[in-house]
């Protein structure tokens, strides 16, 4: 739990970094620099980021690059550079967020009302400080020349994207808009001192961008007109800004883009494309006070699962537990390696909780400890969860499911067998695959061959 | 003085009706059975050891050898985790490809679940039938991919190869002749009483027992459990399909038979659908960086395979080689209930029992 | 003919004659054996949506089972450490022997009968059941445990089946009063038993695929449950000695049922007496063998607890029924 958090905080903190360069860059551009560099520089920036302390390394090169293809085709002229500029930009903040895009629908809907509301809020602050503009671009100049070289150029691409964005929406308050955001940000930056409701609002109008940007594009891949298409967008935007309500926009994009193309199919991947953008709007969007609000749909279930077992079992029973984001969000506990066999228990026989399925266990040799993984389904609740224990890697003894599960058995007998971890209280445990005169357990990640040559 | 004597037999690894190299050690007393203990491990190649030094897309191969009567699912489960952690989108054609690939695969594996079980209890016509009609999906998918069994068709974002011209027309002509087909087959085989009294009421089990040994698939779903990952936790574009879940109350050999038969009525419904709404042009690979890296993290998915729920875990660190691979195979789980079943009974009923499981021994044995 | 030599004085020059005749028999069954083999594979080919041999022998595989029994001689004589030898090696001797002795009560026409004895229709079922000592021997003597199975299973199933398998043709002879075959036949000459003993025959014919361990009752062998049942440790020719009893059986049985029931060599109409009583032997025993194929292809094997049931529970009183029906019809209406 509190890991997470470390997780979100710290990407939080990357995003807004690689926002105010981004916006730093703009600037740049703006004072006419900047265009000549852009072909060589994602990767670079690619690998800035990859450097990045963040811990999960989930702002990897290679999906930006990957993402910005995607972003290619979709937006229908963006130059190349620039597009995955863009993309990374947009990846930083879906990486986090992939995986429930496809399947909630709450938090989408949620997320881009308050978007929108910043939106409105932005663009009014855009109309009044579009003066201050030439102010605030000397002051990002600044800036940009403090950041590192590395740094600079992708930021100016964004900023170049900004303007296609704009241009393709023919609103010039937009451009204002971004001049003044990106000022803004610049401002906070460079200052140091952000005030605590601005920055999320900030953030949230650079998604804002990238949200309608995003319906721009599944529009356009929906077949529409290059001038219908600006219209569609522009509209969206419009309508985000005027009633402050991203979701109605959103159906209105939807239906347009369906009355546009008729094809179930394509009005399915304009509405991913806006699930997406609405990830990214959140994935921004996170600040302190935010974070209690989780985006897995099955955060619930998780606190459940938390809630009951903490209260029947105590508190301690519990090492961690989280929502998996790369396993289609399946609510993950850790128990400890006292409790497995009691957390089990309790899972397959509460009454609110009846995982009365085994679908999965397995041990991995984690080379610092031993981990058995237990996929449990409940047909009663058709709801997952995995079960994860620590066990010694020197004396990999854990209690055996078997008798909750009558389905363990040959796992178990499988994970003693090839890692060795023996499950007490097995009725007949035996080297199921290799034979007893098998000498190792070759799935440990120290196994040496017996016999080399075969 | 009569003495009676329990009798060790040996049913495999070299049997003709054990699917495989299985072997069943079985204490008879006369022809009825007192003990089963499953042998197995004949045909383990290791294949998760091989694949911690295998590139995720090097991978692919093998899985073609795990259940080699249904490789379409197989190859669709491990580049669905590979996808899922990297939150790849796939391109609709490619999407449409493999449905249709692992439909008719499954009718395929279905085929030859009936008709190896019929041939377990002494018909050999049947077999024939079914493997004739399984010629035909052998060669629509030889089209698409240019291997007969071990098809490596699948990629990570993709697909290898589009379907060639007049493809989807041959699959759409394929679905009305096999339901023809089906129709003979009930008539040869579902009616016959010979067949009745082999199957019906034999090899038993409830609801819950079934959930509790962990069987999945035909298996689950003849004890009239409603539960299809197809349905129930739809993959790839399952959700644009309209189709059923089949399912048995009677939980015997029957009830198995029927399911699979049926199933394959429902996949022919899947197909159909898939003919019609088929684009007529697309990408068949998403952008996928060249070396495939799974993201740092673990992650298990599990989809519905013709023997059950097949399940692929992947534990990254991030490397282009997954840390730790593991299958969950159906057919090895749903054979844990086998020594529970055959208890008391006789050595036909034995053939029947094992039958019913359909098992793919590469499967078993990893 | 046959007869007067049965009663001649013995002699060498006798003996010669009967040798050479038996081995003609011999020649000629196993000719019949040849291509009755090929015959089931090509009808059960086709039915199954195939061909069947169509290489060696023109596109009919006319010399396929030829090619194939010479491959079983010249193959290696195994005989299992543990087996019994001597046991082993009689087996099948014993086994294959009486089918061959039947044969000769079978009238073929009226002209052509090896030994027309009295109570040849005793004698043929009486013979026949000693096949099964050769079964039995068989899958004891391989020491081998499916073959001991299979044994078992040959000895009740064969043992069982026997009886309703007689119990049946008692109406038939009750309408007769007679066991010889050949008068069995006369009897005919207005009417087959077909239709006047509709339950005797079907009860024989089910009773007979049992006798021949043919699909469904084919359990002594049953390839899927017990790999090959009693001779599963037989190769080479003497493996070939038990195909051949199988198949010499299918010969006898089927003409056997062609003299009971499908009245052997008569015509069915009087006026299509100018075609010899042969061709309407051979026509009739061609559609029963063929008969015997096409179950073979179709049905599923029974299970050894259900077949038991079915013999001594349906088929047994059934039979019994027949009689007691065919003695009233008999006593009241003729």
């Amino acid at each position: 739990m509190s890991g997470e958090k470390d997780l979100d905080q710290l990407k939080k903190e990357a995003v807004a970094k690689a926002k105010a360069e981004a916006i730093a860059k703009r600037q740049a551009k703006a004072a006419g620099e900047g265009a000549p560099k852009q072909e060589d520089k994602p990767a670079e920036q690619a690998l800035s980021q990859d450097t990045h302390p963040v811990e999960p390394a989930q702002t990897a090169g290679t999906p930006a690059e990957d993402g910005a293809d995607l972003a290619k085709k979709k937006a229908a002229a963006a130059a190349k550079a620039k597009a995955a500029a863009l993309a990374k930009k947009k990846r930083e903040g879906i990486e986090e967020e992939e995986a429930p895009a496809p399947v909630e629908t709450t938090p989408a809907s949620a997320q881009p009302s308050e978007d929108g509301d910043d939106l409105a809020k932005k663009k009014a602050a855009a109309v009044a400080k579009a003066k201050a503009a030439a102010a605030a671009k000397r002051k990002a100049m600044e800036l940009a020349g403090e950041s590192t070289p590395a740094e600079e150029t992708p930021a100016a691409q964004t900023s170049d994207e900004a303007d296609d964005l704009a241009k393709k929406k023919a609103a010039a308050v937009a451009k204002a808009k971004a001049a003044a955001a990106a000022k803004r940000k610049a401002m906070e930056l460079a200052g140091e001192s952000t005030p605590a409701e601005e920055t999320p609002a900030v953030d949230a109008s650079d998604d804002g961008d990238d949200l309608a940007k995003k319906k721009a594009a599944a529009v356009a891949k929906a077949k529409a007109a290059a001038a219908a298409k600006a219209k569609a967008a522009a509209t969206a935007k419009a309508k985000a800004a005027g009633t402050g309500d991203a979701d109605t926009a959103a159906g209105g994009d939807d239906e347009k883009a369906k009355a546009k193309a008729a094809a179930v199919a394509k009005a399915k991947a304009a509405a991913a494309a806006k699930a997406k953008a609405a990830g990214a709007a959140k994935g921004g969007d996170v600040s302190p006070a935010d974070t209690a609000e989780k985006p897995s749909a099955n955060q619930p279930f998780l606190d459940k699962y938390r809630k009951v077992i903490e209260e029947n079992l105590g508190a301690d029973v519990l090492e961690d537990s989280y929502i998996n984001k790369l396993s289609k969000d399946v609510p993950t506990l850790v128990a400890k390696k006292d409790t497995y066999f009691k957390v089990a228990q309790f899972l397959k026989y509460n009454e609110l909780l009846g995982f009365d399925y085994l679908s999965e266990l397995h041990g991995t040799d984690f080379v610092t400890h031993m981990e058995v993984y237990v996929h449990l389904f409940s047909y009663k609740n058709r709801q997952s969860v995995a079960l994860k224990v620590k066990i010694d890697r020197d004396e990999p003894t854990i209690e055996s499911l078997q008798p909750i599960w009558a389905g363990a058995n040959w796992p178990e007998c499988e994970a003693y067998d090839l890692l060795g971890i023996k499950f007490t209280g097995h009725p007949n445990l035996h080297r199921i695959m290799l034979g007893e005169d098998w000498v190792g357990h070759p799935l440990r990640k120290d196994y040496e061959p017996y016999d080399v040559e075969v | 003085m009569i003495r009676t004597e329990e009798m060790l037999l040996n049913v495999g690894p070299q049997h003709p009706s054990t699917h495989g190299v299985f072997r069943l050690v079985v204490k008879i007393d006369g022809e009825i059975i007192t003990e089963a203990t499953p042998v197995i491990g004949y045909l383990h190649r290791g294949t998760e050891k091989l694949a911690e030094d295998l590139q995720y897309t090097q991978i692919i191969p093998y899985t073609d050898r795990m259940d080699y009567l249904s490789a379409m699912t197989n190859n669709y489960v491990i580049c669905h985790a590979v996808e899922t952690m990297m939150g790849i989108q796939i391109p609709e054609r490619a999407d449409f490809l493999r449905v249709m690939a692992m439909e008719l695969g499954r009718i395929a594996s279905h085929l030859v679940a009936w008709g190896t079980y019929i041939l377990d209890l002494g018909a050999t016509s049947p077999f024939i039938y079914a493997f004739r009609d399984r010629e035909m999906i052998i060669n629509m998918l030889n089209e698409l991919s240019g291997a007969r069994l071990t098809f490596n068709y699948m990629r990570v974002g993709g697909v290898k190869w589009d379907a060639p011209e007049g493809w989807v027309d041959g699959v759409r002509e394929f679905v009305p002749y096999l339901r023809e087909q089906l129709k003979g087959y009930h008539n040869l085989v579902s009616g016959n009483e010979i067949f009745l009294d082999r199957v019906k009421g034999v090899g038993v089990y409830s609801k819950e027992e079934a959930i509790n040994y962990s069987l999945s698939g035909p298996n689950l779903r003849s004890t009239g459990v409603k539960w299809d990952l197809r349905k129930d936790e739809p993959y790839s574009i399952y959700d644009r399909f309209d189709f059923n879940v089949i399912t048995r109350e009677e939980g015997d050999c029957l009830a198995r038979y029927h399911v699979r038969l049926e199933e394959i009525e429902e996949s022919l419904k899947i197909l159909e659908q898939a003919c019609e709404q088929f684009p007529a042009e697309g990408e068949i690979m998403a952008k996928v960086p060249k070396i495939i890296k799974a993201p740092k993290g673990e992650a298990f998915v599990r989809i519905e395979s013709p023997r059950g729920e097949i399940g692929c875990y992947i534990s990254s660190d991030g490397k282009k080689e997954p840390y730790r691979l593991k299958f969950r195979r159906p057919s090895f789980y749903n054979l844990q209930i086998l020594p529970k079943l055959l208890v008391g009974e006789n050595i036909a009923n034995l053939i029947a029992i094992l039958g019913a499981v359909d098992i793919v021994l590469g499967e078993v044995d990893g | 003919m046959i007869e007067e030599l049965l009663q001649s004085s013995p002699g060498l020059m006798n003996f010669g004659i009967f040798f050479l005749l038996a081995v003609v028999l011999l020649l000629v069954v196993l000719g019949f054996v040849t291509y009755a083999i090929l015959a089931e594979r090509k009808v059960l080919g086709y039915m199954q949506a195939r061909h069947g041999p169509n290489q060696l022998g023109g596109k009919w595989g006319l010399l396929q089972t030829v090619a194939d029994v010479l491959k079983l001689l010249i193959k290696e004589d195994v005989i299992p450490k543990a087996a019994d030898r001597p046991l082993f090696i009689i087996a099948p001797i014993i086994a294959f022997t009486p089918a061959f002795m039947v044969l000769a009560t079978i009238p073929f026409t009226d002209k052509f009968q090896f030994a027309d004895i009295g109570v040849g229709l005793l004698y043929y079922i009486a013979v026949s059941g000693m096949t099964i000592f050769g079964m039995v021997l068989g899958g004891w003597a391989s020491n081998n445990k499916y073959a001991l199975l299979g044994g078992m299973r040959a000895g009740a199933q064969m043992i069982s089946y026997e009886i309703p398998l007689v119990m049946s043709v008692l109406g038939v002879i009750l309408l007769t009063g007679s066991l010889n075959l050949t008068d069995i036949v006369v009897q005919q000459e207005h009417g087959w038993f077909i239709l006047y003993q509709p339950i005797a025959f079907i009860v024989f014919f089910i009773a007979s695929i049992a006798e021949l361990n043919r699909t469904p009752f084919d359990l002594p062998e049953s390839e899927n449950e017990l790999v090959a049942g009693y001779f599963v440790e037989y190769s080479g020719f003497r493996w070939a000695f038990f195909m051949l009893t199988e198949y010499v059986y299918m010969f006898a049985m089927s003409s056997l049922i062609t003299v009971i029931f499908l009245g052997g060599w008569l015509p069915p109409l009087d006026i299509l007496g100018f075609i010899p009583g042969a061709v309407w032997f051979a026509l009739k025993f061609c559609v029963v063998v063929f008969v015997y194929m096409w179950l073979r292809a179709t049905l599923p094997r029974f299970r050894i607890d259900r077949l038991m049931e079915f013999a001594w529970k349906v088929l047994f009183p059934v039979a019994l029924a027949n009689i007691f029906l065919t003695a009233l019809i008999k006593t009241l209406f003729f």
